[in-house]
């Protein structure tokens, strides 16, 4: 089979996956918005009791809810992408979702569930935003010592389950989500101690990091740290592309028995991919620690200040593919959704929390694209042409 | 490996034959578990050696409760000498490990001997000089309340995936059913209706496992994950919206009491500990023995086992390996339900959001200790218990130790458990597998 296609037909064959995968995803999307639609109507009490009355008064019923939603998905929208500020704010809860999805995602390569981007992040925040108000250095050189604190504390603490993995056999699903308690019971202990709370107050929180070790605000809420995101999504490509540690990722991700076979070192490379993993998840935390927030200084370290950003980021790495570029769509979609679902919160009354629902929905049914086309009948409609037009498409 | 390394080592074949066979048969994944938890239980007896040094007093257990109608003794040790003897046991099992030497039943006794020598070490260094002695029968007592929940998300586990399908997801599982019990039993004042919603969601939750592995193939460790997350975020966004703004009505559902088993419950020290429990601390007992008659004793749980392990050979022979599985999945989902009520109708009786954290994952961890066995998974899920539950007890010592890394403990041993001291684990041959034809 393979000897009767030639190129061309290999190039068209791609570019209908790929129109597919952009279609399922959009389809996808829609259907998650649909389940959160349905969702809001049953948890509004007042909406849902108007169904009562659907047949007596199906205006009243179907007016209710289609106020309810559009009036919430409004909202989310015009947060997300309504205004220049809105962009910005996008930019802002992109950044994060994009290291961490990298983190995920690198470790996904190499055939790794790295569900400890959560811990890593938290680590990443508290050596970031440690250095940021107890050390005193110079504009520039404090930001970036601060960034480097981050990388190394989330690679150390993805490195231990790196290590754990390979010298023992520990998997890394279980390892990392303990990985995730002990990271965030330590943050609430160290905030108790001298070193990081702020002098003279007895709740958990430490002092503000001065702006020489904060990302500069560009517009609005739009930093360097949103750029720094994107580097390290260039990064990630060319190392996993581009660099002989990228291809033993690749190979090990792919099959371990056969890469060890080939003499690539298993052991070696897991232990690498999750420090490197740790490292962006790192990233991810300083981004919240240094990161300018609406009144243009960082949130001082407090125990929710990465928020549930390691667990975003698995959606985020699912629905980019893992793949560089991927991460960074999926990680300003999900930013989008995160900024809008604040606006969404404020105007329409509507919990953040359906945006977590939404999340889960686009992936889950990302994941099964049969079922997709199952209750799409378009798409499917689409392949069967697709199949029978194959040729000549 | 090989019959050519054999031979040197065999003198005479009348001295110690199972000694050469041992010998013989050490893979190399063997040799790195054995190394690996003899490292860790050095590691660990250093460690008690330097506690050795912060040891002062008299450690005192008492045996009964204050208001006990038998009142047994309170145990009193010498704190420093014994957490000195339980140091040097720990470090002799630990060269023992790694020196390779033990034969036969001595690694399981070393590692006993060193799982209690750590256990005694650490609670009498920490009841050592305090204020009040360390209470054992209601550290017993609360293992076993506090296991319930992990022993039925471990039977969830272990149905499941001797049928071959990872369940990643029974952290989701049990916080939508704790979410259901909370709010049936709210409505309704029944712990029955809200257990019977609790199951209800965890099959529900188990279904879209089902659905979602075994008909649209994804994968399971992802799909798990993903299932989580929708969890968090229904249950999150049910309860911001719906719940909350009416907490009085919707979330204030009745607790199960402990119920006392005639004669049984007054049994001085036994007693308290297992025959004064709620219905679902029971009912888990109970769960662990139907599990473990299902799968072992009938036709069904021949099947599942098969369709883990050897799928292709078990349709062969004409069982339907996507049926069997579907069946595992929701029996599975059954326990998670029940154990997810416990969280909210089992204890407290409210819900919060994320209220779970983190025991569907440590019910995980028991089933892959356990080796994926009803009973062995179990008391796994007893062992994280009494890690909890000394957490907690010994918060109200006022240790030294801040309170945070008291709370880290459970999560800190399911690493030191999965890392070290049980090894490489052999899971279902099929497990995780989606099975097409």
């Amino acid at each position: 089979m393979s000897e009767s296609t030639t190129w061309g037909d290999r190039v068209r064959g791609e570019v209908r996956m790929r129109w597919r995968d952009w279609a399922i995803t959009l389809a996808a999307f829609v259907l998650a918005l649909l389940v959160g639609a349905i969702l809001m109507i049953v948890a509004d009490p007042q909406v849902a009791g108007n169904f009562n009355y659907l047949l007596t008064a199906p205006g009243l019923a179907l007016g209710s809810a289609w106020t309810k939603v559009s009036t919430a998905y409004s909202a989310l929208l015009m947060g997300a992408v309504g205004s220049p500020q809105a962009l910005a704010a996008t930019s802002a809860a992109a950044a994060p979702l994009i290291c961490a999805g990298l983190a995920v995602g690198l470790a996904f390569r190499a055939g790794l569930f790295n569900i400890g981007a959560q811990g890593q992040a938290i680590l990443g925040s508290m050596a970031a935003a440690w250095v940021g108000f107890s050390l005193p250095l110079p504009p520039v050189i404090h930001l970036i010592v601060a960034v480097l604190a981050g990388l190394v504390a989330g690679a150390i603490w993805g490195g231990i389950v790196g290590w754990l993995k390979a010298t023992t056999g520990a998997h890394e699903v279980i390892v990392t989500i303990m990985m995730n308690y002990i990271a965030s019971g330590l943050l609430a202990w160290v905030l108790t101690t001298a070193a990081f709370q702020r002098p003279g107050r007895d709740d958990p929180i430490s002092p503000e990091v001065p702006s020489s070790a904060a990302f500069p605000q560009l517009y609005e809420q739009l930093h360097l740290g949103f750029f720094v995101a994107l580097l390290a999504a260039v990064v990630v490509w060319w190392v996993l592309d581009r660099s002989v540690i990228g291809f033993s990722i690749r190979a090990v991700g792919a099959n371990p028995h056969a890469a060890g076979t080939a003499g690539m070192n298993v052991g070696r490379t897991t232990i690498i991919t999750m420090a490197m993993a740790g490292a962006l998840a790192g990233l991810a935390g300083v981004q919240a620690a240094l990161g300018p927030s609406v009144n243009g200084v960082p949130v001082p370290l407090t125990e929710g200040l990465v928020g549930t950003v390691g667990f975003d980021a698995i959606t985020v790495a699912l629905l980019g593919r893992s793949k560089p570029v991927g991460i960074v769509l999926a990680g300003l979609l999900f930013g989008g959704l995160s900024a809008g679902g604040l606006a969404m919160q404020s105007v329409a009354q509507t919990p953040l929390t359906l945006t977590l629902v939404l999340q889960a929905l686009v992936v889950l049914f990302v994941a099964a694209p049969q079922l997709v086309a199952t209750l799409v009948p378009f798409l499917s409609a689409r392949k069967a042409r697709a199949s029978l037009t194959g040729a000549d498409a | 490996m090989s019959t050519a390394t054999e031979e040197p080592h065999v003198p005479s074949l009348t001295d110690a034959p199972e000694e050469l066979h041992f010998e013989v048969l050490e893979s190399r994944d063997a040799r790195r578990a054995r190394l690996s938890s003899g490292v860790l239980i050095v590691v660990v007896g250093l460690l008690l050696g330097v506690l050795f040094f912060s040891t002062s007093g008299v450690a005192r257990f008492a045996l009964s409760d204050a208001f006990a109608e038998v009142q047994l003794p309170t145990i009193e040790l010498p704190g420093a000498p014994v957490v000195a003897i339980c140091a040097v046991l720990c470090l002799l099992a630990g060269a023992g490990f790694i020196s390779g030497r033990l034969r036969n039943r001595m690694p399981m006794v070393a590692g006993l001997v060193a799982g209690i020598a750590v256990v005694l070490g650490f609670l009498t260094w920490a009841a050592a000089g305090r204020d009040l002695p360390f209470p054992v029968a209601n550290q017993l007592a609360g293992t076993v309340f506090t296991a319930t929940p992990l022993i039925f998300g471990a039977l969830c586990g272990v149905v499941g995936e001797r049928s071959g399908v990872v369940n990643v997801a029974i952290e989701g599982q049990f916080l939508t059913a704790a979410f259901a019990a909370a709010l049936t039993g709210s409505i309704t004042k029944s712990i029955w209706a809200a257990l019977i919603a609790a199951v209800f969601a965890g099959v529900l939750m188990a279904a879209l496992l089902a659905l979602f592995a075994i008909k649209y193939l994804v994968d399971q460790v992802v799909l798990g994950v993903v299932i989580n997350l929708l969890a968090s975020g229904i249950t999150g966004f049910l309860f911001d919206q719906l719940v909350q703004p009416n907490s009085r009505a919707l979330n204030s559902a009745p607790t199960m009491d402990p119920i006392s088993i005639p004669f049984l419950a007054d049994l001085p020290f036994v007693g308290p500990v297992l025959f004064q429990q709620t219905i679902l601390v029971y009912l888990a007992i109970v769960a662990v023995v139907v599990v473990w008659w299902l799968l072992y004793r009938t036709r069904w749980g021949l099947r599942v086992r098969a369709v883990g392990e050897h799928p292709k050979a078990a349709d062969t022979v004409g069982i339907s390996v996507k049926r069997v599985r579907w069946q595992a999945v929701l029996v599975a989902g059954i326990f998670s339900g029940l154990g997810g009520a416990f969280f909210t109708v089992g204890s407290v009786g409210v819900f919060s959001k994320d209220l779970t954290v983190g025991n569907g994952f440590i019910a995980l961890a028991a089933v892959i200790m356990g080796r994926w066995h009803p009973v062995l998974a179990a008391s796994m899920a007893l062992f994280f218990g009494f890690v909890v539950q000394m957490a907690s007890q010994l918060q109200t010592l006022n240790t030294p130790v801040p309170s945070q890394f008291l709370l880290m403990l459970p999560y800190l041993a399911t690493i030191i458990a999965v890392a070290g001291l049980i090894g490489r684990t052999r899971a279902p041959a099929a497990d995780g597998v989606a099975y097409t034809k």
